[in-house]
This record gives structure tokens, sequence and C-alpha cells, in this order.
């Protein structure tokens, strides 16, 4: 991979004349690039321009221009401004795109998501499945025009929702009288099920064969999930084994697929933040920041300088909870049920106490509003705060390092256990801690900094080895920062408004698109937005963390034992919300 | 005894008797049993499963009514509870799990969501409520449900144990043995609830267009 210039200036007009061409939308940044060059610009655009992190792939269906548009967003891991750069085809099936996963890995689930959600096919792809829904599935929901078997309006509020002050069930007016919709003529007893034979052909695909000459083994594939005691969530994973050793794997997700792209872009801005709690449950306040920075980037507005401190305070509040019960469950995987969880559930609590002093709800906060907050903290619970992040998670940390990090357990089954290389985590467009703990210093509050993090003095957590111990031991660093970065805030906070705007149930949007990002808990959260000047979304699209990790999971496991896997897994932090969306 | 709700207050033991000797009925007794030891499948589905987690954890302690060994396989369980969104792809295997568990089972609906859609209801992938495929015994309102409204609503869950008689209780009864089975679902265009099949086929035959 080239050694990326900070100097240099991007300008691939120049490089590509004719072949790449300035989007000139007004609102839209970037470049589009045409369908025939695409594979030709993004080897250079990771090669030549150093844009060596893909973070985000997206569809956008532009249905009255008719036009089906793929988005990709590049950044650089030395930090600074990210490269946008697009695709656009005719709305005509089979809408063809080709793949950049020979270029970027780590598009593979992300353009199996697109073609999911808006039938675009990656030619070149070598496992284009469906990803959030079944095989099977009828349509692609994204789509502007296909309509959910519950659908009532285009966008909220719904008038149909009180016709004449009468309220309707939903079930009333779909003639199946459920959440159902099957194509005309649709026979339920002559379908054939699917037997998810591509899931197990692409399995085998990419297991290596036995050499020849040596004694003939029968793999066996095991699944584990989606109900089961260590997957974090309805995950699944088809798992082959050679005897113990992983030689192929493929996790299998959509268990907990709550639509939420389809149901944003039908919400008007201000609805969508309680929605976006429900990603990363343990984390609503890092959503709740993403999604604001976001729109407030498409805004133009300022936010308050108080609410600035206190959004600050509070995702790194959660940030030190969410660490907590990593290490808790992590403990969990490796087999020491329950007590050490105990002891970071107990933490948890005094964190979720401030959470709930705050905003009214120990989870699904629903705190931040565009331009500011929604609610002061209370004298109290800022006292609380003070309280915990001056003396009892301090002595708490260290109390829970002292009892777990020399324990002669967890160090044999920690260290030395490979997890990611430097390389191999930026190729497959991982972030956050998973990232941080192969040596690679990237962390959105410095690469690229949002809100006020350039203000505090902090170190970005980095450690080099990349071994699960590492994962483990770079939590306790991040812990540390953030209550470094806390304790600057809480002594920095001035009084003042908690908003820049006035409050109100709508909010003016003008058209154009934003991509807003921010350093979750575990990994980079995005954002994307496209605004037509409407009350609602035209394209909402979330770039979870878990996700985007999630597709190292295969070249992370392969080789090792089944018996590591769980901790494996749990080296990523997967939440299902986020994952599934 | 010590425990007045377990034995029957309104019968005299003879004096000689009373400290050796306890009158109850056999209901009292089996539901007490039952009551305390009503053993939840280690089964979270969505937001919900981390306030049940958290309803398991030292502030709020769901082991004060015998709540807390989490089975991890439905064949050791009493009791499922469905905490969080129920999607079409994840209901064959809720089903399947409900299937499994050995009788008697009680179904507890944990939050908006597992009650009846909850937010995500519009949502193309969701379930409105599980309610529409397993027999619910308690719902939890809340989004998430606090740890104090769980608890709230297992208390209700060990009322309705305590109302049930050894006499009327369907898994004793040979003739509705399997009075509880679930057919399973299939993933098909869309959701395939095979006991409306035919209901699916009409209504499909009598779409306008494709």
């Amino acid at each position: 991979m080239a050694t990326p210039v900070l100097t240099q200036t991007v300008d691939l007009a120049a490089r590509f004349p004719g072949k790449v061409s300035a989007d000139a939308r007004p609102g839209y940044a970037g470049i589009i690039v045409n369908k025939e060059n695409l594979v030709e610009v993004a080897t250079a655009v990771r090669d030549e321009f150093g844009f060596d992190l893909l973070t985000a792939v997206t569809g956008v269906d532009y249905i009255a221009e008719n036009k089906m548009e793929v988005v990709y967003h590049a950044y650089k891991t030395t930090g600074g401004a990210g490269l946008v750069f697009r695709v656009q085809v005719e709305r005509v099936d089979p809408i063809e795109v080709p793949s950049l996963i020979n270029i970027w890995p780590g598009v593979d689930f992300q353009e199996r998501e697109a073609w999911d959600l808006y039938g675009i096919k990656f030619t070149g792809h070598p496992d284009l499945r469906r990803i959030l829904m079944w095989e099977g599935f009828e349509g692609h929901p994204l789509r502007k025009d296909w309509k959910e078997p519950f659908f009532e309006e285009e966008v909220k509020p719904f008038k149909s929702r009180w016709p004449d002050g009468q309220h309707t069930f939903a079930e009333n007016k779909n003639p199946f009288r459920d959440n159902l919709n099957f194509p005309k003529d649709f026979d339920p007893e002559k379908y054939v099920v699917d037997k998810e034979e591509d899931l197990y052909m692409s399995l085998e695909r990419d297991t290596t064969k036995d050499v020849e000459g040596n004694m003939k083994t029968d793999h066996i594939v095991v699944n584990m999930g989606p109900h089961h005691p260590s997957t974090h969530g309805v995950l699944r994973v088809a798992v082959q084994l050679d005897g113990e050793t992983i030689i192929g794997l493929k996790p299998v997700m959509g268990y907990l697929h709550r639509n939420h792209d389809k149901i944003g872009e039908r919400n008007t801005y201000l609805q969508n933040i309680p929605y976006t709690d429900r990603l990363d449950y343990f984390n609503s306040m890092s959503n709740n920041f993403g999604y604001v920075t976001t729109v407030e980037k498409l805004m133009k507005i300022p936010v308050a300088e108080r609410a600035e401190y206190i959004r600050v305070i509070m995702a790194e509040l959660s940030r030190i909870q969410n660490h907590l019960i990593f290490i808790g469950m992590l403990m969990n995987d490796l087999g020491t049920m329950y007590t050490p969880s105990l002891y970071a559930f107990e933490e948890r609590e005094l964190v979720l106490d401030i959470f709930e002093a705050v905003s009214g709800a120990r989870m699904m906060c629903n705190y931040f509003r565009f331009g500011g907050v929604v609610r002061d903290i209370p004298d109290f619970a800022m006292q609380k705060i003070k309280d915990l992040v001056f003396e009892r998670l301090p002595a708490k940390t260290d109390e829970m390092e002292r009892f777990l990090n020399e324990n002669e357990i967890l160090v044999a089954r920690l260290k030395g256990i490979h997890v990611l290389n430097a390389e191999d985590a930026i190729k497959y467009s991982v972030t956050g801690p998973v990232l941080r703990a192969t040596g690679v210093p990237y962390d959105l509050r410095r690469a690229d900094p949002y809100s006020i993090y350039d203000r505090f003095d902090f170190d970005v957590a980095v450690r080099q080895n990349g071994d699960m111990m590492d994962n483990y031991l770079i939590r306790f660093d991040e812990i540390r920062q953030s209550l470094r970065i806390l304790e600057q805030a809480i002594k920095q906070i001035p009084q003042g408004p908690i908003n820049s705007q006035k409050a109100a149930y709508q909010v003016r949007v003008p058209a154009g698109e934003a991509y807003g990002r921010i350093e979750s808990p575990k990994g980079e959260l995005a954002f994307y937005i496209v605004s037509n000047g409407k009350p609602n979304a035209y394209r909402y699209h979330v770039r979870p963390a878990s996700f985007v990790n999630l597709t190292a999971v295969e070249s992370m496991c392969k080789g090792s034992k089944i018996a590591d896997f769980v901790a494996l897994l749990a080296m990523l932090d997967i939440v299902m919300g986020e994952l599934d969306r | 005894m010590e425990n007045e709700k377990l034995s029957l207050p309104n019968y005299t033991i003879p004096e000689d008797l009373q400290n050796v000797v306890a009158i109850t009925t056999l209901d009292r007794l089996y539901n007490w049993g039952r009551r305390s030891s009503v053993w939840p499948l280690m089964f979270g589905l969505a937001c919900c499963a981390i306030e049940m987690i958290a309803a398991q954890t030292a502030r709020y302690d769901m082991a004060r009514f015998g709540m807390e060994v989490m089975r991890p396989t439905p064949r050791q369980a009493d009791m499922m509870l469905v905490s969080g969104t129920v999607t079409k792809k994840m209901l064959p295997s809720i089903i399947r799990l409900y299937n499994q568990m050995p009788e008697p089972k009680y179904v507890v609906a944990m939050g908006a969501c597992a009650s009846s859609g909850g937010p995500f209801k519009e949502g193309y992938n969701v379930v409105a409520g599980i309610d529409k495929f397993l027999p619910v015994d308690v719902y939890i309102p809340g989004c998430p449900p606090t740890p104090q409204a769980l608890i709230a609503g297992m208390i209700k869950l060990q009322e309705k144990i305590d109302k049930q008689s050894i006499k009327h209780v369907t898994w004793y009864n040979k003739e509705k043995k399997d009075g509880n089975y679930v057919p399973m679902p299939i993933l098909g265009p869309d959701l395939i609830d095979v006991r409306r099949n035919a209901e699916i086929r009409d209504v499909a035959a009598a779409k306008e267009s494709a």
C-alpha cells in the first residue's frame, strides 16, 4: 500500500480527464466516476492518493432521475479530509456496478447490503448473497418504489393515522391482515423452501482443500446461533471445522434487521433521534451524537457552547460503561461466568443513573437535539458525575485491572492469540479499538476532530501487538483517556444556554448530502444523509461500526481453534442492534 | 411451618402437633415449588435483553424470586422471556425453541416490540407482536422496560402460577398433550404462517396485479 502523502492535493479530474466529472448538484461534494473506469480510478485513489480506508459504500435510489447511485467514502488512516466518489447507473434491471472487493476487501458486506436492499449487482463480487433479508425474499426494500406491507404514506407525520379522529389498526388496511405481502397468485403449499445451499457452497469454496496423500478427513459444518449464549445477540455463524480448527466461517445476520433505514426515510429529522438510540443500545448517547452532528452539518448551524461540553461528557461516560461491559462480557466468554461482569454492571448502573437524571431514561436517552441538548444537567447529577469521574471510576478501573490483568488463566487465553495485523485491519475497513490495538493510531477524535475534541489534552490509545491481550488492555487505556477528557470537560464547562436553536417540531434542512462520523466506542459510526429540502430525509444510511468490523471476522478466525472463536468474536465488540439495524 | 401463604390457616391443628405438621393443599405446594424456581431461557433478542441482564445483576437481583438460573437450552427452561423485536427472519428459530421447551412453559413478552411491534411495527421485517404466534402470559410495557418493571412482570407471572390447579392444567391432560405445539412458519417471499395457507392463497389470487 502506498504511503499517503499529506500535502498531496486530490485532483482526480486532472488525473483522469474524461473519466470523472465533478458533482455539480448543489449541496453535493465529490466526483462522479464513469462506471467503466471505476476500478481504475479506485485503484488510483488508494495507491496514488493514499486513501487506504474505505469506510462506507451505500446505494441511493434517485427514482425521479431514473438513476441508481453508489456512493463511496474513502479516508486516510493518517487523518484528514475524505474523498467522496460515486457511480451513477441507469435504473433498469439488472443494475450492474463493478465490485471494489479486490481493492478494499472491507466493502464485502456493504456491497452485499446494497445488493440486498437496492438490487445493485456488484460484478466480480465472489459471494453476492442477500445479507440482511433471507434468500427468496420478494423485492429490494429500500428502493423508493418498494412499499412495505404496512405502508401508509410516503412520509410522516401520517395523516391517515387518525381519520375522523378514529384510530385504525395497520392490520385492517392490509389484505392479509398482517405485516405480509405476497406476490400475485402465490401458493404457499407449492413453495420450495431455500435450503441455504448458497451459504454452504460459499463455505466450501473458501475452504482450503486437503493436500493429496494426506489422510482424507471430513469437515464438519457447525451452525452457531442465532440462539447461542455466546454470540452476543442473534448472530448466526456457520463454521466449517477440520477437527478443532476453523477452516471456513460465514456470519449470517439480519435476525435483528428492524428496517432502520426505511423507517428513517419516512421519519422527520427530529422523529428519528429516538430510533438512533436503538442502534447500538449500549451507547444511545453516542448514536445521538453521530446523528445530530450529521444533520447539523447539513443545516449549517452552530452548537451551543455548554451543550458541546455536555455532549462530550455524555459520550465519554457512555464509552466508559461500554468498555466496562466489554470487559465483563469477555470474561463471561472466557469462562469466568458472571463474577467480573457483575462488577462491570455495578459501575454501569452508576453511569446509567446519570443518564436517567439528565434525560429521563436509563438506556434510550433521546437526549441530543439539533443545536444542543434537550435538558441541562441538574446540579445533583453534576455532583454525581464529579464523584464518579474524580473518585469512583479511576479507583474501580484500577481495581478491575488488579483483579484481572495478571490472572494466569486470562493471560494464557489471551496472550499471543492473533486477532489482526495492521495491514489486514485497514484492508477490511476495521475501525475503533480493534484497529488501534494493531498499532494504527486512528481515532476520529484526533484524526478528523468533531465537536470540541480538539480542545482536550488526551492520547490516542494504541497498542502494538494486535493479539487478544492488546485488544483487551486497550479498553482499559481508553477508559483512562476518557476519564482524562471528562476531568477537563467538567472543569471547563461554561454556563449558558444549552441549545442554539429554538425548540421546534420541524427543522429546515437544506438540500444536499452530508456524511458525519464520530468515534463511537465500537469504532467509526457514521451517518449518510441526503436531503431534498423536505422535512424528511431522502436517503438515510447508517454506517455501523459493528457491521463493517465484522467483515474481518472470517480472516481473523481462520486457522484458530473453535474454543477461541467466541473470544475472538467478543474482541470485535459487536452489538446486533447496530449490526443489523 | 412459618410460611403462612403455603399452609392452610383455617384448619386447627392439635396443639402437640403444631410444630411438627403443616397442612396445605396439593395445589399450593405444587405451585409454591413452581413459582419459586421459574428458570428463564437464556435468550436475548434486542435492547430489552440488556435490561434483562441488568435485572439479573447485583442492584436488582432477580435471584430473589428464584429466576436467576438462565438456561441456555430450551429443554431445561420454564419460561421464555421474549426480550426484544421479533423479526421475520428470527421467528422460525423462536418457534423452534418454544416447541422444544417442556411443559409447563410460560411466555413473557418484554417491551413494546415483543408485545406489539413497538416503534418498529411498520418495518417490513418485523413481526407485530409475538402473540401472533405464541400464547403470551404476561406483557411488560416499556421501551425498554426498566428492571423494576421486568420484576413486576415476573411477580405477575408468579401470581398467575399461583392460580393454576393441578386438576385442570393441560400438561397432565393426555388428550391435550400437544396443545401448545406451534407449527413452524416458513420464510418465503414473505413470512408464511402455515396455519393460514388457504387464506394466503386466496388473498394472493385476488390481488389486482403482480
